[in-house]
């Protein structure tokens, strides 16, 4: 659509900008003040400069959970976006099933992010949760509080449970919105269901699917509450990710200028990666509209 | 019979999806002895005590009670505020409009862990701290973006002929907008109104860090029994039952329109 130039819909944004400034812009410059000075209380502040990024930039802490977190967004893209697809494809497309699929679907998307911690906390429990009791019954030696590998598993089992309806959610709206002619003609030619997929099913599904891929990265990388909830970031640190660090390192232990810093970098790879996906997202769609 | 074999990989999956919720619930109707002493999987002593303490204490029920209070004020702001400026950005070309758009939806972006300490800070230096409209207005961090991104898809998709014709009948722009405009775009308020709510309903880090009790959202109350009571197993399920329960309302009604969303939504983010 044309759109009219016209600058005084800048009014019309005011609010917005006025709000976000508030709630953002302020927040956000009392990170950068922390990041750049040193205090001993009272308000007193020292500038430190690059001091505590140097710190951070070299700190064995910071580039294990950073580790840790591009290990678990790559697992969490690698099983959930397949899946999410696969799902979808085997969806009922239309009538009483496919609603019923749908909102079954969304419930775990639903559920807040502290009860999905929850529920899994228990539900692994040796000896109150059923998936717990389930595997130890089966001769399985499984503990998510003392063996790393199982709080991993647990963690990530967790993530696909709650976000993989999201993806699916997604592509079925794409694959919905494929004419039937297309079908008809690809039955025409004799296509195989592969190839159906291929070059009917993916292309169309490209826009909804680098939302999918954008929002899981997103959200991944910032995960917090539900890992935080069944392992505390432990056993040892072994699923601290980014946030619960930063959290541990602000809240808890209010090392603020460390913190500060450490949280400016995060919020920068965060955007820088979104910003990569934004302008493939947005270059896609200029080539296809041309 | 022939069985489909998408029909079994429906039914693994929804069978893996309901599963854990089923504990939940099963847990909810149990005593807490059975809890702790046997491993059953259905409920042997049948007990809906758990939800009769959960609706008279009110510990209990007044962090559903500010619960509500903030979503709501979130929901109005969110929507006050984006309705305009969606509509800016799907109308006109302004100056900077693009990178606007674009740093509106970093926000959406931002790690709600990063901006914990600063928002105690702010609110606690403006004399807000621990109300209900600190909560609502931290959480507009993230709502009000993504209202923004959503309306302004659905108003792209109403043709542009009905405001030009609207202002030529003599309507101003407040009478236009409300009277035309808005029922035109009622699906998708109802849809951004969903997601604001749902987004808020759910978020706990920032709710957390700016109460103390005065506007303890319900999310935070049950943070507390797990650590505090320990064993109160019953009761932590259960609540998480009635959340789930309140939660789940409001998709009945909207799914459908969401799903459109989605894919409408989906042309409108590439073509930004």
């Amino acid at each position: 659509m044309d759109k009219t130039q016209n600058n005084k819909a800048w009014f019309l944004v005011l609010p917005v900008l006025v709000l976000v400034a508030f709630s953002a812009v302020i927040p956000l410059m009392t990170v950068v003040n922390y990041a750049f000075n040193d205090t001993f209380g009272n308000n007193d502040f020292f500038w430190a400069g690059l001091d505590w990024f140097e710190d951070m930039i070299t700190s064995d802490r910071l580039h294990e959970a950073l580790g840790r977190q591009i290990l678990f967004s790559a697992i969490i893209l690698a099983i959930e976006v397949p899946l999410g697809i696969f799902i979808a494809l085997n969806m009922p497309k239309s009538g009483f099933w496919s609603s019923f699929c749908l909102i079954l679907m969304a419930l775990p998307l639903l559920i807040p992010f502290n009860v999905v911690g929850t529920i899994w906390q228990i539900f692994g429990r040796v000896d109150i949760g059923l998936l717990g009791h389930t595997l130890a019954a089966l001769g399985i030696d499984y503990n998510y509080t003392n063996d790393a590998l199982d709080a991993w598993l647990t963690v990530i089992v967790m993530d696909v449970w709650h976000w993989t309806s999201l993806v699916a959610l997604l592509c079925y709206a794409g694959l919905q919105s494929i004419p039937q002619a297309y079908y008809q003609a690809a039955k025409i030619d004799q296509a195989t269901r592969w190839s159906v997929f291929r070059y009917i099913e993916l292309p169309k599904m490209k826009g909804v699917l680098l939302i999918a891929v954008l929002l899981r990265f997103m959200d991944s990388f910032m995960i917090y509450t539900e890992p935080f909830v069944v392992t505390g970031g432990g056993p040892g640190n072994s699923t601290t990710f980014l946030s619960i660090d930063l959290v541990k390192m602000a809240v808890g232990q209010f090392d603020l200028g460390p913190a500060a810093a450490f949280s400016l970098m995060y919020f920068l790879v965060i955007l820088l990666v979104s910003w990569v996906f934004y302008t493939v997202m947005t270059n896609l769609d200029r080539q296809e509209t041309q | 019979m022939r069985i489909k074999p998408s029909a079994v990989v429906m039914t693994v999956y929804l069978l893996f999806l309901l599963v854990p919720i089923y504990w939940l619930v099963n847990m909810s109707l149990k005593t807490n002895t059975e809890i702790t002493s046997m491993f059953t999987l259905v409920p042997q002593n049948l007990t809906f005590n758990n939800y009769r303490v959960i609706l008279t204490d009110p510990s209990w029920y007044s962090g559903y009670i500010n619960s509500i209070i903030y979503v709501t004020m979130n929901v109005v702001i969110s929507l006050t505020v984006a309705l305009p400026a969606a509509y800016a950005f799907s109308r006109y070309s302004f100056m900077g409009d693009k990178h606007l758009f674009f740093w509106l939806l970093t926000n959406r972006m931002a790690p709600p862990a990063v901006f914990a300490l600063p928002f105690f800070q702010l609110y606690s230096s403006v004399g807000l701290f621990d109300t209900h409209i600190a909560i609502a207005l931290a959480h507009c961090l993230f709502n009000v973006p993504l209202a923004v991104w959503i309306l302004e898809g659905f108003m792209r998709g109403v043709p542009k002929e009905i405001d030009e014709t609207a202002y030529i009948d003599g309507y101003s722009f407040p009478r236009f907008f409300v009277k035309i405009f808005m029922p035109l775009i009622a699906s998708g308020i109802g849809v951004a109104a969903f997601f604001c709510f749902m987004f808020s309903w759910v978020e706990l880090l920032l709710s957390r860090t700016l109460t103390t009790t005065d506007a303890k959202p319900i999310a935070a109350t049950m943070t507390r029994t797990v650590s505090a009571s320990g064993m109160d197993w019953g009761t932590v399920s259960l609540v998480l039952g009635l959340f789930v329960v309140l939660v789940k309302i409001l998709p009945y009604l909207r799914i459908g329109v969401s799903i459109k969303f989605m894919s409408g939504g989906a042309t409108s983010v590439c073509s930004v």
